[in-house]
């Protein structure tokens, strides 16, 4: 059996490797295309998407924490895909502003689900998950809470891992005349970090990026898939603290054990003058 | 800026795969980007004799929709292809049979002249009947050749008379074809038996109903339809499951779509090498009025029959789809004598769904089926629930001072009572 430090060690290699290269190639990028350095920012890719997309594979790619803003039809499917990393407890917000109540015929129940990469669907904690909006309601507003994202869990578990994520919003329940009328359509996944208390031991390999391997092989991955700041290694956890702080304070406390046997002061069976 | 970035560590993974000497599988051809393909539209315009009522924002219905096209044919991706086909605009007799047939094609599919194009949406009259179906199929036609997106945009006020061909089954065939195409449906001032078959085409192949009310809500769709067209996708390869796992078509990481009759099996199949781990998604589009409750299931088993993982997921109420994912960490070999190079794992993957229909249904073609495989290297198992097994919190801390500070006093005992017998002697 190979030891899993052993492991660790060659992950922390690869990883060093990693990290050397993308220091050497950004810098010879940065030389290279340093004029149009300028004109990237323009491009629009931070710019808060407009449009949602209707299946998983055409999933508009939003950042944690932008604004997604969508038109659209009563009762279209609406996709949006974000990433979320170990560690995060992502909340996904949505807020449907319905058609004027007149042109409405009763009431209807919207529902956000959030899938994993693998379209496996994911449990919300707590929040609004589905909710009925009365006949007269202007806006209906849905939340999910999911659970915090793991390192690493085994294969049968369906623990949230790292990778994306996608939100499908739809009405679940209408009246059938209703059916076709626009809606305007508000979508935010809020992060929240939970630090060390969900660090588990191991790590996936690669996140759960659907077509990760064919990106892999293309070098280039598609727009939205990664957090800003990349994947996190997982090598950092708070725990290494936790642990250090606690070897500190058990040796300052050997050393005052210790001391307290020796006592305060000159021994007293010394004779003064000794 | 940031495309840099993302060069910069697509070509750092790419080496550091290289370098770890962990070569991944080849993609299949499935994976490579059509950009050369440009997206094909086609807008499907009813021009039938009911068009001429006055009831959007006062408008007569064909005026709200030449002004329509007008803004759309202005605001149209270049690298767009946009062709315009007309229902009923040229027989206004009574004969069922001639005005049933009663279809073609304005503008042909292609790059867009905006002058020419809006030139020949400008002659346009209402005049005959509404032979949905044939035009779809003639939109359909127009369409073929190549391998890009597809999408048609049908506009109409008024339902399909002509029968016997249901607009619906004609929808639900086209999509069979397999040339990923989608229909989006627009109703003008839609009644219920209108929306009933406008939404019925859209859901068998994917795409969205709308129903218009204004002509700005009109233009403002079928802008957001073209340029939706214009989103460059991945184009999924078409493969078909067998009924066993040894008859089953061997997949390599990529998309894929296939159908999938309710109630039947799929098999497919997967190599995985040591140290790999397989990661399988599937999704079951409920494209027809099936039965509240469903569900699907992904198994990933030996070739012996025995299962290895599963995913599973099942729903209640409306759905476009579902879905669910498995993945399989397969461990590398233990003994590292690696002149024998390890025999890949033929892994069969069985899709099978529980969906019902009412017996007014047909369930042929089957069910759209889409099934993502990817093959990436696999995690190490992990030796401990924590972190490298690192703890965490006061109680730690707590119990490390204690055992710290019983430490400290047992040396300090020791070392006196060492010094006692030493000063005896």
């Amino acid at each position: 059996m190979r030891t899993p430090r052993r492991n660790t060690v060659r992950r922390a290699g690869v990883g060093a490797l990693l990290a050397a290269v993308a220091l050497l190639t950004s810098a010879g990028a940065a030389v290279a295309d340093d004029p149009s350095a300028s004109a990237s920012p323009a491009e629009g890719e931070s710019a808060a998407p407009t449009e949602a997309g209707t299946t998983f594979r055409t999933a508009t790619p939003v950042r944690q924490g932008q604004a997604a803003t969508a038109d659209a039809s009563t009762g279209d499917y609406l996709y949006w895909a974000f990433p979320a990393d170990s560690g995060q407890r992502p909340t996904v917000r949505a807020k449907v502003s319905l058609p004027e109540s007149a042109t409405r015929h009763g009431a209807s129940t919207w529902q956000i689900d959030v899938y994993d990469g693998l379209r496996r669907r994911q449990a919300c904690m707590y929040g609004h998950q589905t909710r009925k909006a009365a006949p007269d309601a202007g806006t209906v507003e849905l939340s999910c809470v999911l659970r915090t994202v793991r390192a690493w869990s085994e294969p049968w578990a369906s623990d949230p891992l790292p990778g994306t994520y996608y939100v499908r919003l739809t009405v679940v329940g209408l009246a059938e005349e209703d059916l076709g009328l626009p809606v305007h359509v508000e979508t935010q996944v809020d992060p929240a970090d939970q630090g060390g208390a969900h660090d588990v031991d191991g790590a996936l390999a690669k996140p759960l990026v659907p077509g990760v391997s064919a990106v892999s092989a293309q070098g280039g991955a598609p727009a939205g898939s990664e957090p800003e700041d990349g994947w996190s290694s997982g090598w950092w956890t708070s725990r290494w603290l936790w642990t250090a702080g606690g070897g500190v304070l058990a040796a300052l406390a050997g050393v005052f054990g210790y001391s307290l046997t020796r006592g305060g002061g000159r021994p007293s069976r010394v004779p003064p003058g000794v | 800026m940031i495309i840099r970035k993302r060069l910069t560590a697509g070509v750092c993974v790419l080496l550091a795969t290289l370098a770890a000497g962990l070569g991944t599988a080849l993609p299949a051809a499935a994976d490579e980007p059509s950009t050369a393909a440009s997206p094909k539209v086609e807008l499907v315009l009813d021009v039938s004799g009911s068009m001429r009522t006055r009831d959007i924002d006062g408008e007569s219905r064909i005026s709200a929709a030449k002004q329509a096209f007008n803004d759309v044919l202005d605001a149209v991706p270049e690298e767009v292809e946009l062709g315009i086909r007309t229902l009923g605009a040229d027989y206004p007799g009574d004969d069922r049979k001639v005005g049933c047939k009663d279809t073609k094609q304005l503008y042909p599919v292609g790059p867009l002249d905006r002058t020419e194009a809006k030139t020949a949406v400008a002659t346009l009259a209402p005049t005959g009947w509404t032979p949905i179906g044939p035009a779809l199929l003639g939109a359909a036609d127009d369409l073929e050749g190549g391998d890009s997106t597809r999408r048609i945009v049908l506009i109409t006020d008024g339902e399909d008379t002509c029968g016997p061909l249901d607009p619906c089954e004609v929808a639900r065939d086209i999509a069979a074809r397999g040339i990923h195409l989608v229909i989006d449906t627009l109703g003008l001032v839609p009644n219920a038996k209108i929306r009933q078959q406008l939404t019925c085409i859209a859901e068998a192949t994917g795409g969205t109903y709308t129903a218009v009310q204004h002509t700005d809500e009109l233009s403002g769709r079928v802008k957001q339809l073209v340029d939706r067209a214009a989103e460059p996708v991945v184009t999924p390869v078409a493969t078909e499951g067998a009924g066993s796992c040894s008859a089953a078509p061997e997949l390599k990481a990529g998309l894929y779509t296939d159908r999938q009759e309710i109630g039947k099996h799929r098999w497919y199949r997967v190599d995985v090498l040591p140290g790999q781990e397989l990661r399988a998604s599937v999704s079951v589009a409920a494209d027809r009025a099936v039965n509240n409750d469903y569900g699907v299931l992904l198994r990933a088993v030996t070739t012996h029959g025995r299962e290895i993982v599963r995913g599973a997921e099942s729903g209640t109420g409306r759905t476009d789809a579902v879905s669910t994912g498995l993945r399989y960490p397969k461990p590398e070999q233990d003994d590292t004598d690696s002149d024998v190079k390890p025999a890949a794992e033929s892994v069969c993957l069985q899709l099978s769904n529980s969906f019902s229909a009412p017996p007014s249904v047909k369930t042929t073609p089957g069910m759209p089926v889409e099934l993502t495989i990817d093959v990436v290297d696999a995690p190490d198992d992990a030796a401990d629930v924590a972190a490298f097994g690192l703890g965490r919190g006061w109680w730690l801390l707590g119990l490390m001072v204690l055992t710290g500070l019983i430490a400290g006093l047992l040396f300090g005992w020791i070392s006196r009572w060492r010094v006692a017998v030493w000063r005896t002697n």
